[in-house]
């Protein structure tokens, strides 16, 4: 794993912090959001903003898979397994996301609904073969990373004639979000989210390619970098930011590139084709309802389909009140101006998403960054 | 439990047999378990005796208890099994104080249905994990739950030593200044078990680093008896505990991220799915805080120790209301080294 140690090396980081250092015309500033949850996790794992001058500010972005599902489709998983019969499978993260009345998965676990975590797709389908008295319903989640498993998962299942697994799909798409933080009212004011440029997906841009991008270049003129998710990677795409911001420039340029091609993954990408649709419409946590964001399941599938097995309830909920999550999830807002963050709401005990998720902006900050504002909190 | 010859005309059959509930049930069959299994491997003075208790002799001074229970998933791992770690596990305990562990007990939950052969492998490793240290294992007890009600083997085993004169070792000693050390690389053991768990067995040549330390702290205890803070960082890893000694003592740390020793098998696992070596348990490893003057004769008597080998000398102790553990990463940032909130998951996104 000589790689990865490469790519930890200290005094490489140093070198690209000076040479960020030497980019930033003091005269501007640079806000820049990295789309990703695990570009977020990196940049606290690492207390990379140490190594930033103070006009270079990052913006977390909606990245976080975990996050940015609304309360009323984990209420929908809660209901689902409390069907008879129904074991929940589910990513670990899921397990502790406070739903209505603050309950969570854990929560429905320990009152004895049959919840549990898998690693992978293939774990679920395992267990729907182990038990066929059950009906093992799988909570897929996740950005463009997550889809492609979860389509094998349905074509297996479909090719074995699996009768008791089905998927409860929840998949959504980077690009409609990146869209809808661009398009926001926010995002013109000057105290909104004004974004001179994205740190692009690690994984998801290896299976959608970095073509999908290229309209916030070339439509919205915003410069885009995609990068790893190693810290050295982070760094140097925001040296490539700042190089385009000052030339002038606004293009997608690809960090990432033993990873990332401008076509993407073609296989992963017609699997999801034939399994998955466009939803007409999906609900974000933060950033609303945006039209065709989110994948459902194709009719050849819908015996694996568990919206269409169960009559699942789809209403609407309001989150918590004091919970900034939406604000934080469009960039409007930093984790340590919830009133909440470190006081009503830690990691052992979430109030919102984006405590929960190590990839969520709260629990990176309170996780790994909280000495930088200990004490500033605001009390309710 | 020392029997008349031919109690059992027929011996115990370990290669086929399988608990059931008359091995707790206090018969005869409970009885030969015991004496065929148990007593023929942990072999001692006290436990061929054969009483519900033991009964030794113990110099005066300070003393020592501890007791701790094993329920790990799976039951073998590179490296040992249940067994030897509910040896050096509680042997750990007893030396976190600076004392020479005396003698242990063991109490198993047995799960119906278990086979004879995985109990007999784990008892025999506890047998040579405790010959090893030199620490037997005087009293014990069995149960039988049914199938369902267990997992397998769940094993409770208590310790007691005794603490030299003049030496107090706590967790609550740790001063502003005070010096940082760990006895070798992080991560070893909680890797090597996560290896092998179903759905996520990986291939790694990964080994446990389970094993009693009670000789390495005797070196220190010897070096330096003023040590101050000792403690083994198992479940939650290296990040917890001194988490825990940060609260217990009322400062804060600050750790060189770059000192931390790590293999790099440990860190090519963690790296593949997205866990932090700072919260895997170790179980064959120990923390140790001391006056910074104190750092350099305990650094050379842990180094010439067999498991210190690998000893580095990682942060400070600090003044800090908010008790924080902070790090230099590699990168030259700081952040925060908090408790885990949860389990450590692999990464989705
Ligand atoms: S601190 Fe908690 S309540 Fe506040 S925005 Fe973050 S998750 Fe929501």
């Amino acid at each position: 794993m000589k790689y990865i140690d490469e790519f930890r090396d200290g005094a490489l980081a140093k070198g690209l912090a000076r040479a960020i250092a030497a980019e930033a015309d003091p005269a501007r500033s640079y806000r820049l959001m990295e789309f990703c949850g695990g570009h977020t996790h990196a940049i606290s794992r690492y207390g990379l903003e140490d190594l930033l001058p103070p006009n270079v500010r990052m913006i977390h972005g909606p990245g976080c898979p975990v996050c940015v599902l609304p309360i009323a489709r984990i209420d929908a998983a809660i209901w689902l397994a409390r069907q008879d019969g129904v074991t929940l499978c589910t990513y670990g993260d899921m397990m502790r996301i406070p739903a209505s009345g603050r309950i969570s998965l854990l929560k429905a676990k320990a009152e004895g609904c049959d919840v549990r975590m898998v690693q992978s797709t293939m774990d679920a389908l395992a267990l729907a073969r182990r038990h066929p008295e059950r009906q093992i319903v799988f909570f897929a989640i996740g950005f463009e990373t997550t889809t492609p498993p979860t389509a094998v998962a349905l074509k297996q299942a479909q090719a074995q004639g699996l009768g008791n697994f089905s998927v409860f799909c929840n998949h959504v798409l980077t690009p409609p979000a990146i869209a809808a933080i661009l398009d926001s009212p926010e995002a013109g004011s000057e105290n909104g989210v004004r974004l001179d440029g994205f740190i692009g997906p690690a994984h998801v841009s290896t299976v959608i390619g970095s073509r999908p991008y290229e309209p916030f270049a070339d439509g919205y003129r915003k410069p885009v970098a995609i990068a790893g998710f190693e810290p050295l990677d982070v760094m140097q795409a925001i040296l490539m930011l700042m190089r385009q911001i000052n030339d002038g420039r606004h293009a997608v340029e690809n960090e990432f590139i033993r990873a990332v091609t401008r076509e993407g993954n073609a296989k992963a990408q017609a699997l999801m084709a034939e399994v998955f649709r466009l939803r007409d419409t999906f609900e974000w946590r933060g950033l609303g309802l945006l039209p065709r964001s989110a994948l459902a399941i194709r009719d050849a599938f819908a015996p694996w389909d568990a919206e269409r097995r169960w009559d699942v309830p789809d209403q609407p909920v309001a989150d918590n009140k004091a919970c900034e999550c939406g604000a934080i999830l469009r960039g409007v807002k930093r984790p340590a101006e919830c009133k909440l963050f470190g006081t009503a709401c830690t990691p052992d005990n979430p109030m919102g998403s984006c405590m929960v998720s190590a990839e969520g902006a709260c629990a990176a900050h309170w996780t790994y960054g909280r000495f930088r504002t200990a004490g500033k909190e605001r009390r309710p | 439990m020392t029997l008349p010859r031919r109690a059992h005309p027929r011996p115990l059959d370990i290669a086929h047999g399988r608990i059931d509930l008359s091995h707790g049930g206090g018969g005869r069959v409970m009885a030969q378990l015991i004496s065929e299994m148990f007593v023929a491997a942990l072999d001692n003075e006290p436990l061929r005796r054969g009483n519900d208790q033991a009964a030794f002799d113990v110099p005066g001074g300070r003393m020592v208890m501890t007791t701790d229970g094993y329920v790990i998933s799976p039951l073998f791992f590179p490296g040992g099994d249940i067994g030897s770690l509910a040896v050096h596990g509680t042997i750990n305990d007893v030396a976190m104080a600076g004392a020479r562990p005396l003698s242990l007990s063991a109490g198993f939950i047995l799960e119906e249905g278990f086979p004879l052969a995985d109990l007999s492998r784990i008892v025999e490793s506890m047998a040579r994990a405790s010959k090893e240290a030199g620490v037997p294992v005087v009293t014990g007890d069995t149960k039988v739950v049914e199938k369902g009600k267990g997992d397998g083997v769940f094993i409770t085993t208590a310790g007691i030593g005794m603490v030299p004169p003049g030496v107090d070792i706590s967790g609550d000693r740790a001063r502003p200044g005070d010096a940082v050390l760990v006895s070798g690389t992080i991560g070893d053991h909680g890797m090597a078990v996560m290896s092998r768990r179903e759905g996520l067995a990986f291939e790694t040549d990964l080994v446990s680093d389970s094993a009693a330390l009670h000789t390495l702290v005797a070196d220190m205890v010897a070096a330096v008896p003023g040590i101050r803070t000792l403690r083994d960082p198992t479940r939650g890893g290296l990040a917890a505990t001194l988490n825990e000694i940060a609260a217990q003592s009322g400062v804060g740390m600050a750790l060189t991220e770059a000192a931390i020793p790590v293999s790099p098998q440990v860190r090519g696992a963690c790296e593949l799915l997205g866990l932090d070596p700072l919260y895997v348990a170790n179980e064959g490893k120990l923390i140790c805080i001391c006056a910074p003057e104190d750092a350099g004769p305990l650094l050379d008597a842990m180094r010439s120790h067999p498991l210190g080998r690998n000893t580095a000398l990682i942060g400070h102790c600090r003044a800090d209301d908010h008790h924080f553990v902070q790090m230099e990463t590699t990168m030259g940032g700081t952040r925060v080294v908090d408790w885990l909130a949860g389990e450590q998951l692999p990464r989705i996104c």
